[in-house]
Parts: C-alpha cells; sequence; structure tokens
C-alpha cells in the first residue's frame, strides 16, 4: 500500500490572502494543517543599514515606509528616541498633535485591518465600507504633511508644521458637477481641526454599520471565534504586543502602561480579551477604534483650546523659519547646516517604543557621536506576530490560516524591512 | 396567426422539405429562441451584479464602456468583455492533462444550458413538456459538478485540485436536501412536470407553494446558492484561500465558458425557485378584487421574468453581506441542518395529507 503523504502547498508570495508577499508553505493533511512555515525577507528593503548611512533627520521618511498602514506611529517612535538621546521634550502642543495624528493613524490601521480581515474572510462589502471612511483620514494626513501616506510629519522636537486652517478643497471635473462637489466640500469649510472634528462625531456611526454586518453575524462568528487560540502565558512567551496580546487577555498598553507624551492626561480605556481567539482580537479592535475616537476629540478640544509652538526652537536640530533665512544669516547658516549633513547626537544609546497600532513598535538607537546613528535596530509588531503562524496554525484548516493572517494585522513592510 | 404575413415562396420551401426534416427545424429553432435570451441574460445578470454589488457597497460599478460614444451607464460592458475573453490565448499548463482539461469547461456549460429544455416559460411555452421534468431537471443540476471536479483534476494545480475535492463533496451534501425539498414539491402538486406543478399553484399568491412549504422553500433555494458555488458557499472558488480553486489554470474562453455556466445556473435555480414555490408564470393577484379586469391578474411571462430576477437580486444581496462559509462548516449545514429540517417536513407534510388539514384540506 502506498504511503499517506502530507500535501504542500505553496501559499503565496502572489496569493490574494498574502498580505503582501507573505510566502507560506504548509504541510497539510487534507485540508488541515500540519505545519505552517512562513517564509519572509521578500520585501527586505534593508531600512536598519540604510539609517546608519543617512543623516539622523533624513530617516524620517524610512520609517513611513515600514508599516505602510500606521505611517505616522512609526515615526513616532523613531522621533521619540532622538529626542531622547538629545535630552529634550517638544512643546505641548507639538505632543498633542503627535497624539491626536497616533490615534488617527490607529484609526487608518484598523481600518485597512477590518476591510483585508473580512475580505480574507468573504465579505467583500466590508473592505469597501473601510475604505470610504479612511478617504476622510488620508485627507487629514494630506492637509497637514502634503501627502496621503508618507508623511514625514513628526520631527525631532515636534511636527513639521502646524495645523492648517484651511482643507484641501474638490473641484469641479468631467466627472463631478458644481452640485455634487459642493457637497463634498461641505465640511472641508472649516479648519482641519473641524473637519477631524466632523469626522470624530460620524466615526461613531460607521463603526456600528460595521459591526452590524460582522458582529453578531453566524458565519463570521463560525469563521472566528475559537479560531488561532493563543494562551496568555503563549502570548507573553512569544512577544506579542498590542490587540493581539490583549485578546489573550493581557492587560498591556504603553500608552497606559508607559505613558508618552501626553497620554496620561487623556481618558480612555483599553479593551481586553478572554478567549484569546480571533473574535476577541476583533473585538478589541472595533473597541479600539471608539477609544481612538475618543482621545482624538479630547485632542481636537485641547487644540483649540491652546496655541503655541509647534516644534523647538533650537535650530541645531529644527529648521528656521523660511522668513528668517531670507533675513538673517545666522538662520541661513543653521538651515544650511541642518539639511546637508543634519544634526549629531550625543554619544550613547537609547530605546524608545510606541503603542503602535499593531503592537510595540521600538526603535533602538545608538550614537557614537556623529550624524548618522551607529546602529539602528527596529522592533516591529508584525515580525514577532507572524513568527507565531505555525503555533496559531496548527491544527486549524486552510480556511483559517486565511483569517489567522488576517487577525495577525501583518504588513510586510514592517515584517521584511 | 401569423401564417398570412409569410410569404408563399417561404411556405413552398418550408413544404419542400420532408417532415422529419421539418420537426427537426422546428426544434432547433426553439433552441435558438431559447438560448440565444439565455446567454444574453447571462451577459447581463454580470453586468447586473456589478451594479447591485456595486450600489451595496458605495461605489458606481461600471459606468464607461457604452455604444456608439454614448456612455448608457456602461451598459457595453460585458460585450466589452466578451470580446476581451475571446481574444485571449487559453493557457494550456504544462502537465495538464489537455483532453480534460478542455472538456471540463464544456462539462459544465452543457448541463446548465440543457436544463432549460423543461423550463416552462408560459401555459405550454416549453420546449418540451415532459412527465418526469423535475427529476430530468435534478439529474442534469447534479451533472454540472463533474466539470468542476475534472476541471480541478486536470489543471494539475494543488489548488485546485482542493477545489475539485471541495466541490465534489459539497455538492453531494447539498443534492440531497435539494432532491428531498423536491420531493415536497412533487408531493403538493402530485406531479413531476414543471408545467403542472405550476397550474397546481393557480389561484393567487396565497396558493403559492412557498407558503405550506416554507422550509423546504429555504432549504432550496439555499441550497440552490450552493449548487451552484455562489457566496457565501462559495468554498470551491475560495478567491481568498485556494485563489479561484478549479478555474486557477484557465484562461480566455476556457475561463469565460465556466463563468457562464455558474450565471446559467443561477438563472436555472431562479426560475427553478419561481416555477415551484412562487407560482412561476402565474399572476400573485389573480383573485385579487383591485387586479380584475388589467394586466395585474394575468398570468404572463413578465411575472415569470420579474420572479427569477427577484431571486437573482438575492443572490447579489448574499454575496454583498456574508461572508464566506469554511469547508467543514458547509459540510454541517447540509448534512446535519437542511437533510433533517426536509425530512422533517416532509413527514409534517404528509401526516397533514393523510388527515386532510391546511392547504389539503379537500
Amino acid at each position: 500500500m502506498p504511503e499517506i503523504r502530507n500535501y504542500t502547498l505553496n501559499f503565496g508570495p502572489a496569493h490574494p490572502a498574502a498580505h503582501g508577499v507573505l510566502r507560506l508553505v504548509l504541510e497539510m493533511d487534507g485540508e488541515v494543517i500540519q505545519r505552517a512555515d512562513p517564509h519572509v525577507g521578500l520585501l527586505h528593503r534593508a531600512t536598519e543599514k540604510l539609517a546608519e548611512s543617512k543623516p539622523y533627520n533624513q530617516s524620517i521618511g524610512y520609517m513611513d515606509r515600514l508599516d505602510y498602514v500606521s505611517m505616522m506611529c512609526n515615526e513616532h517612535s523613531y522621533v521619540l528616541a532622538m529626542e531622547k538621546l538629545l535630552g529634550v521634550e517638544c512643546p505641548e502642543r507639538a505632543q498633542y498633535i503627535r497624539v491626536m495624528f497616533a490615534e488617527i493613524t490607529r484609526i487608518l490601521n484598523h481600518l485597512l485591518w477590518i476591510g483585508a480581515h473580512a475580505l480574507d474572510v468573504g465579505a467583500m462589502t466590508m473592505f469597501l465600507y473601510a475604505f470610504r471612511e479612511r478617504e476622510d483620514l488620508m485627507d487629514a494626513y494630506e492637509a497637514v504633511s502634503g501627502a496621503r501616506l508618507h508623511a514625514t510629519y513628526f520631527r525631532p522636537g515636534g511636527v513639521a508644521r502646524d495645523l492648517p486652517d484651511t482643507m484641501p478643497q474638490y473641484e469641479t471635473s468631467k466627472w463631478h458637477n458644481k452640485r455634487e462637489v459642493s457637497r463634498l466640500n461641505e465640511n472641508r469649510q472649516g479648519s482641519l481641526l473641524d473637519f477631524l472634528e466632523d469626522f470624530t462625531n460620524r466615526f461613531p456611526k460607521y463603526i456600528d454599520e460595521y459591526e452590524t454586518l460582522l458582529s453578531d453575524n453566524r458565519i463570521w462568528k463560525q469563521r472566528t471565534v475559537d479560531i488561532g487560540i493563543v494562551t496568555p502565558e503563549r502570548a507573553m512567551a512569544l512577544g506579542f504586543t498590542g490587540p493581539m496580546l490583549r485578546g489573550s487577555g493581557v492587560e498591556w498598553d504603553l500608552r497606559k502602561k508607559q505613558p508618552y507624551e501626553v497620554y496620561d492626561r487623556m481618558d480612555f480605556d483599553i479593551p481586553v480579551g478572554t478567549n484569546g481567539d480571533c473574535y476577541d482580537r476583533y473585538l478589541i479592535r472595533i473597541e479600539e477604534f471608539r477609544q481612538s475616537n475618543r482621545i482624538i476629540k479630547q485632542c481636537i478640544k485641547w487644540l483649540r483650546e491652546n496655541d503655541g509652538p509647534v516644534i523647538l526652537q533650537d535650530h541645531k536640530v529644527s529648521p528656521p523659519s523660511r522668513e528668517g533665512m531670507k533675513a538673517d544669516m545666522e538662520s541661513l547658516i543653521h538651515h544650511f547646516k541642518l539639511f546637508t549633513e543634519g544634526f549629531c547626537l550625543p554619544k550613547g544609546e537609547a530605546y524608545a517604543a510606541t503603542e503602535h497600532p499593531k503592537g510595540e513598535f521600538g526603535i533602538y538607537l545608538v550614537s557614537d557621536g556623529a550624524n548618522k546613528p551607529y546602529r539602528m535596530k527596529i522592533r516591529p509588531p508584525s515580525f514577532v506576530h507572524i513568527s507565531a503562524m505555525d503555533e496559531m496554525t496548527r491544527g486549524h484548516m486552510l480556511a483559517d490560516v486565511v483569517a489567522i493572517i488576517g487577525t495577525q494585522d501583518i504588513v510586510f513592510g514592517d515584517v521584511d524591512r | 396567426m401569423m401564417i398570412e404575413f409569410i410569404p408563399d415562396w417561404l411556405i413552398v420551401f418550408w413544404n419542400w422539405f420532408p417532415v422529419d426534416i421539418q420537426t427537426v427545424l422546428i426544434i432547433l429553432g426553439k433552441i435558438v429562441l431559447i438560448l440565444l435570451p439565455l446567454l444574453l441574460s447571462v451577459a447581463y445578470v454580470t453586468y447586473a451584479e456589478r451594479k447591485v454589488i456595486g450600489a451595496m457597497q458605495v461605489r458606481i460599478g461600471p459606468n464607461r464602456v457604452g455604444f456608439f460614444g454614448f456612455r448608457l451607464w456602461g451598459l457595453g460592458q460585458p460585450i466589452a468583455d466578451t470580446l476581451k475573453l475571446m481574444m485571449k490565448e487559453v493557457v494550456l499548463p504544462t502537465k495538464a492533462n489537455k483532453f480534460l482539461f478542455l472538456t471540463a469547461p464544456v462539462l459544465s456549460i452543457a448541463p446548465a444550458l440543457a436544463a432549460w429544455a423543461v423550463i416552462p416559460f408560459d401555459r405550454g411555452m416549453a420546449l418540451t413538456e415532459i412527465n418526469a421534468g423535475l427529476l430530468y431537471v435534478l439529474a442534469l443540476t447534479s451533472i454540472g459538478v463533474y466539470g468542476v471536479i475534472i476541471a480541478g483534476w486536470a489543471s494539475n494545480s494543488k489548488y485546485a485540485m482542493l477545489s475539485a475535492l471541495r466541490a465534489g463533496a459539497q455538492i453531494v451534501a447539498y443534492e440531497i436536501a435539494m432532491g428531498f425539498a423536491l420531493v415536497g414539491v412533487l408531493m403538493a402538486s402530485g406531479s413531476l412536470n414543471l408545467g403542472d406543478i405550476v397550474e397546481a399553484q393557480a389561484g393567487g399568491f396565497e396558493n403559492w407553494f412557498a407558503w405550506p412549504l416554507l422550509p423546504l422553500f429555504f432549504v432550496y433555494f439555499i441550497s440552490g446558492v450552493a449548487e451552484t458555488n455562489r457566496a457565501p458557499f462559495d468554498v470551491a472558488e475560495g478567491e481568498s484561500e485556494i485563489v479561484a480553486g478549479f478555474h486557477v489554470e484557465y484562461s480566455g474562453m476556457a475561463f469565460a465558458i465556466f463563468f457562464l455556466a455558474e450565471y446559467a445556473n443561477i438563472i436555472l435555480i431562479s426560475a427553478l425557485t419561481s416555477l415551484m414555490f412562487l407560482g412561476g408564470w402565474l399572476s400573485p393577484f389573480e383573485n385579487a378584487a383591485f387586479a380584475q379586469g388589467t394586466f395585474l391578474a394575468e398570468t404572463s411571462l413578465l411575472w415569470f421574468v420579474g420572479k427569477i430576477s427577484f431571486f437573482i437580486f438575492v443572490f447579489f444581496w448574499l454575496r454583498a453581506t456574508f461572508p464566506r462559509y469554511r469547508y467543514d462548516q458547509i459540510m454541517r449545514l447540509g448534512w446535519k441542518v437542511f437533510i433533517p429540517v426536509t425530512i422533517v417536513w416532509l413527514v409534517v407534510e404528509a401526516v397533514m395529507f393523510v388527515a386532510k388539514v391546511g392547504p389539503w384540506a379537500v
């Protein structure tokens, strides 16, 4: 009698559910996974090495490209690490702006996650609903930095510029007539804060829409409840962070446990799961939508009432004003020095971590006193989570692998760096 | 009759044929009359699907391709799609079994079209009215899965292979539930002839079989969704799991034929459901006072088309709403829920029939 052998299936790297370039080598007994072997590195761009060859301030843009769905959160860790080495703290208004955009980014990330996760499980409408809301937040990115994805908005010592008083407007075109355009521009008449406030008022209703489609849906529950269970002990042993860890019932959130910026002044809760399955992690991220929305509202309120500088006035690390540059020699020299050789960080090392939408995103910087890092190490949450792929999928079916990839919220820019 | 409009020379020409040839020609003519509108509606069902799902997903759907420089809400899209698919090369994968690879699409489209032979579109308006119509339809819808299984096997692809296994198991499970639902219809109408089944439901919507056979109606339609491999039962296609399943290696017209079969099956299932449970071409207001004397009370093809369209819409609606079942969950639903439900309802129906209660009081 012939020997019964396992079936080896190459899942990816060009697979609709691979979230980029995941290559999984699955060993299957029929439809049941016996072993899942993720092969990473297909999107490796040597960010850590690149950073060693550039002045500190020129690497901020590379951070955007790591986890390309939560751009500003990546920048956040990097600028915090630089500030830690410099021993400075950015102005209060800048801290509020950073917190606000970190939360906007969290919503952006979770919107992509819910869309992709639901699409993987088969509910394709969710994806388009999520992208409808992402559009508004992308516009907020655009208003503040000029770029919709790779913002490079956070700078050492603050943020690149203050919040704008006007929003970009839609213009009439072959496809949109005047009436349509005026409807689209309705909530863009005021400042960015007005626009965001309008969004935060609308957003809870959208979350309810998502929940109507998914939360009590029998098929959705059948596909996620008890899938990919991780016990709290294993979650900690595997190095899980963020919603993956909280889903297993471990109450850990850097925003609460090691508050940075102004998170200690914010009023928000951290949701924690009980079973550690895909459904719990889904509920947690849904609740994080609501909590992030709350934080954004508090930031908007504070930002409306308080004015002030948004970046340190130390021109060794932050550029001088354009007018100043034209008027006095010193500013011109500062500008020239900053944009050619950057700035030097004092000798030493620093680790700064933030509560990235996916988990703990940390930057470890070693400086030898030059204008480039001696070594930079990125601690990406996705890489840690993907390494648990085998443990989470073993014994499940092929369709569950897809649900587990979705629940891990993996982005390959982050895994491969 | 229309005879007087036909020129004499044509009648002479026609009578010149032997009688046997005349019969064959008439049948061929009828087949063309059924297939052409069918294939055209298959093309436009794909368009309708994209438009309906587009509306449900807050987007527009196809609206660019039109005719003669007019955009016409994108109505030219299906034509353009067909043209594109016809121009494309049918790629034969190396190590694929070429004969089976090319036979599979034919095997899947043939039953989907052949089943239309017994579908009556109006009173007596069918290619053929055979007394075992229901059995014929049941047999042909079951054959369709051979196309899927053979395509999956012949492609020499692991994804396609998995899909073939899934499709085979799924069809077996749902075929039984479907068969039992049909037994219910058979008991209620006392006939296997589709025309007679419809006539048994005459007398307005309160006489439709959908009411006394409500569980069977739902089971039949949902099994129909499963049988056509449509969301949420599209595990055989499983876009995000096994990429496209059995037709992952197909391209060009070979691929298009699978799609043609899928949509022809959607229309077929919708037609059968409306024939057996919603009174087919009968008007829902046959005896309603307000409709007397107007077209609303008359039986017509339009009612049939309307009912089919409704079910097709439900197909799209399901697709836009639900996540996909997992393979084993589909099996569970089929074997452990649908089959018991149908059997229990058959017993209930039989008891009602013998005790002469409910709709079988007379």
